[in-house]
């Protein structure tokens, strides 16, 4: 298992910023070495460049004191100040839930509102579900307890009132469950009854929470625990008992309220408002779902923007997570003159642990150090997170044409669930991940991992290297951030690998960088396909929303696929009139991981205006059949489609053969079903190498491979892929415009 | 459901050649059943270093469950491929591979 693990507080800096590490050892190291290194190339297999780095003299290597870092992980609503209950004059706690995760066989809290100072057995009062999955509602005096349940699991993916009264006269506690959409057989209610034996304490300063209760007891950092996986909407307190039965609707109860929040209001914030007036507003913890239908939701409308009276619950999981939340065990502040580059911390521990931390450096502000920027995907990296799917997914094999394999850090990730998910993966619940942040070490945007993402990236930068091209890195959150002003100073721009997501904001900024003549050399597959989302309330976080079609590993139910963070329609690019061929002349198509092939050439290869990129390759050479990979034709490919945009005059160079049949033509690439999908039988599943000019002497060029970049380095950089490539920089580095 | 026919080793061994890449049709609707198994004991690699060796295992009946070690490890994945090939070959047609 992983002996140290370290993030960077954001994953870009500029000389003269800082950027602060923090750093757990979890498994009891009590030092820690940190070395700054600039990343070179990350790929240390037998056939591969190695491990290439070149050391920093930082202020910041040294030797450190170590220890492990606690984690708070699970999503809920924390009330921004203490609460007053008088037991004593009864009260009631009332929620519309939807359980999704029922058998989860642990207590789920709805609402809760304890006194936390009591370490010891719970002092306060909760409505949640018991270990059977049934309503229930707990109450503690500090010294004994009872839990009182209904009796009646809920079933999974159903709305139901769920509401707990005290009354303090009698001192009769009922808890009730309404369903709202009664199943055959199912009773109209279904309650429990019970006379306490001990009384209820008051409390002056009592922590609301909703969706998970915090750990009594604990001073150092904030931990939450029985979370409720699900939804909730409307969760409301009220002072004095109310019948249970005549609650209609939480927020509608006409009894004095002491809190009930709508979570329909202000989708995008951070905080919650309390509606009662009392001012008890809550904050939420790491990131819950928002902008999901609510138990009166029945398709009148798909965008809750329209109607976000429809939309008033938020989804919890217990294994959502936003920010780790570590101290910070040193800062470096970049000296002025740091190159641009992709950067890493080098972790090590005296018990044999290592971890790289990587971060990239874009060159100053308003300056470019270099005529060419390589583009960091970080929006991808981040996409991909600490992801789960391949070894959750029993279909995994059957796609990759290979047995599953877990290497150190997957099965690290598979113990600790408290490191995320990305937004490949289903909670455990179920239901499909839509965030992932930053904030937390991530173990597959590493070097020395596999060819992937960040480290099939370090493949472009270990030949910019070899060839001795100077380059700047720029990353997918500053174009978000600022736009076409940090792409226009650069001749070229290089998008990796795979750069997979992106935002508005970001399409808008390649897309002025092109009409202002710029160059792009697309280096990889499946590029510029999904829509994501930010927020500035969570600025570590991307949303995805995934639509109607496209590849993907969970379907977002119905009425959920607006952005909470924008309200923008989310899905791909292609459903929303910005496919990637327009503006790169290709997009994704297909993919494979068992076996990478090669290119031939077609005979747009041979027009005149194409001389450039095949200089010194020969008429009947194959194009990449060789590269780490085993040919530079691989894993995720795209193609032309003039019908989805690819530009009449764009010159079709060379097309992929010889993929097997686990390369499978994609979801939008299909209207029904049919024989003959795969590689073998459809030759529509290739990778296409494009070239084009635009209207304002810039131009294109795209290869459509993710593998491309793993075949740069073979025979020392002295191949057909690194030569086309080089020929291909060579003239876009040229000023001459494109005729 | 696609049923393997016991009788053509002659797919065992064109696997055994060439595990990974194209197939011939019939041995990829081979593979096709072999490597749909369901999630509960579906056999995966536990890779310890940076490139071996390898252990087997077979996944629990939940993602969060713990996994069971088979006790074969191998220091190539080809190997790994074949070994499991040969276990499902027994599991699906309740007869062994008469092959190494």
């Amino acid at each position: 298992m992983l002996k140290i693990v370290g993030y960077t507080d954001r994953p870009s800096a500029r000389p003269g910023e800082r950027l602060d590490f923090k750093i757990s050892c979890e498994e009891g190291a009590r030092a820690f070495d940190a070395r700054i290194v600039r990343l070179i190339c990350g790929d240390d297999g037998p056939t591969s460049p190695g491990y290439k780095v070149l050391p920093i003299e930082a202020k910041v290597n040294g030797s450190y004191s170590g220890r492990k870092q606690s984690i708070d992980v699970g999503s809920y609503m924390l009330g921004k100040q203490p609460a007053a209950l008088r037991a004593s004059a009864g009260f009631t706690l009332a929620a519309i839930v939807q359980a999704h995760w029922v058998d989860k066989e642990t207590p789920q809290t709805i609402i809760a509102c304890h006194d936390l100072a009591h370490a010891g057995s719970m002092r306060g009062v909760s409505l949640s579900l018991d270990r059977s999955g049934a309503g229930a509602a707990t109450v503690g005096d500090g010294r004994g307890q009872i839990t009182l349940g209904t009796g009646r699991p809920l079933m999974p993916k159903r709305w139901y009132l769920i509401a707990a009264s005290y009354d303090a006269t009698d001192r009769r506690l009922i808890v009730t469950q309404r369903p709202l959409e009664r199943q055959f057989g199912e009773p109209e209610h279904s309650d429990g009854s019970a006379v306490i034996p001990f009384a209820l304490p008051d409390m002056t300063d009592a922590t609301l929470t909703v969706g998970a209760t915090l750990m009594p007891g604990i001073t150092d950092r904030r931990q939450s625990q029985l979370h409720f996986d699900g939804k909730i909407e409307a969760p409301a307190l009220y002072a004095g008992y109310l019948d249970p039965l005549r609650i209609s609707h939480p927020s509608w109860a006409a009894q004095p309220c002491i809190a009930r929040w709508d979570f329909s209001r202000d989708m995008a914030a951070r905080t919650v408002r309390d509606q009662s007036g009392n001012g008890f507003d809550g904050e939420l913890v790491n990131l819950p779902t928002r902008a999901v239908t609510g138990s009166n939701w029945h398709g009148e409308t798909t965008n809750w923007r329209e109607r976000p009276d429809l939309y008033g619950a938020i989804h919890f999981h217990c294994d959502d997570l936003y920010d780790m939340g570590w101290a910070t065990d040193f800062t470096w502040e970049l000296p002025g003159d740091v190159a641009s580059g992709i950067y890493a911390c080098e972790l090590t521990t005296p018990d044999g642990g290592e971890d790289v931390v990587p971060f990239f450096i874009l060159p100053p502000k308003g300056k470019v150090t270099a005529s060419v920027a390589l583009l960091a995907s970080t929006y991808t990296y981040l996409a991909y997170a600490n992801s789960h799917h391949g070894y959750e997914d029993s279909l995994s094999e059957v796609c990759y044409g290979a047995l599953l394999e877990l290497g150190p850090a997957e099965q690290f990730l598979k113990e600790r669930r408290d490191f995320g998910v990305s937004l490949y993966d289903r909670h455990r619940d179920g239901s499909g991940s839509s965030y992932s942040s930053w904030l937390r070490p991530i173990l597959n945007t590493r070097p020395k991992r596999a060819i992937w993402n960040f480290n099939a990236d370090l493949h472009i930068t270990d030949w910019l290297q070899a060839i001795g091209q100077p380059y700047d890195v720029i990353t997918d959150d500053r174009i978000h951030a600022e736009g076409v002003d940090l792409l226009k100073g650069y001749r070229c721009v290089i998008a990796g690998t795979h750069p997979e997501y992106h935002t508005t904001q970001m399409l808008d900024a390649f897309e002025r960088y092109q009409k202002d003549g710029g160059r792009l050399m697309y280096l990889g597959g499946n590029g510029f396909y999904w829509r994501i989302a930010t927020n500035p309330e969570w600025p570590a976080a991307i949303e995805v929303r995934r639509g109607e079609t496209g590849t993907r590993c969970y379907e977002l139910p119905p009425g959920e696929r607006y952005h909470a963070f924008t309200g923008e329609f989310g899905g791909l690019w292609r459903s929303q009139g910005r496919a990637p061929q327009k503006m790169f002349g290709v997009g994704f198509v297909t993919e494979g991981f068992d076996a990478s092939s090669y290119y031939t050439r077609l005979a747009d290869s041979f027009d005149p205006r194409a001389a450039f990129i095949f200089d010194g390759v020969g008429p009947e050479e194959r194009i990449g059949d060789f590269g780490i990979l085993g040919g530079a034709a691989g894993l995720e490919l795209d193609a032309s489609d003039p019908e989805l945009g690819t530009p009449a005059h764009a010159l079709i160079l060379a097309k992929s053969v010889e993929h097997s049949n686990t390369f499978l033509l994609t979801p939008e690439e299909l209207l029904a079903g049919f024989p003959g999908l795969d590689a073998i039988e459809s030759d529509r599943c290739r990778a296409e190498l494009v070239f084009f000019e635009t209207a304002s002497g810039g131009a294109v060029f795209s290869t459509g491979s993710i593998g491309w970049a793993s075949s740069l380095s073979h025979n020392k950089y002295d191949n057909n892929v690194s030569r086309i490539t080089l020929n291909v920089l060579r003239r876009f580095l040229d000023p001459k415009a494109f005729a | 459901m696609y049923e393997i026919d016991p009788s053509r080793i002659d797919l065992a061994q064109e696997f055994k050649r060439k595990p990974f890449g194209r197939h011939s049709a019939e041995l990829q609707r081979v593979l096709n059943r072999m490597r749909s198994e369901p999630f509960e004991g579906h056999y995966v690699l536990l890779r310890d270093g940076r490139f071996g060796p390898w252990r087997l295992a077979q996944l629990g009946r939940r993602p969060q469950d713990s996994m069971a070690l088979t006790g074969h490890v191998f220091q190539d994945r080809v190997d790994a491929e074949w070994q499991v090939f040969k276990l499902r070959w027994q599991r699906l047609t309740g007869q062994d591979l008469p092959l190494d």
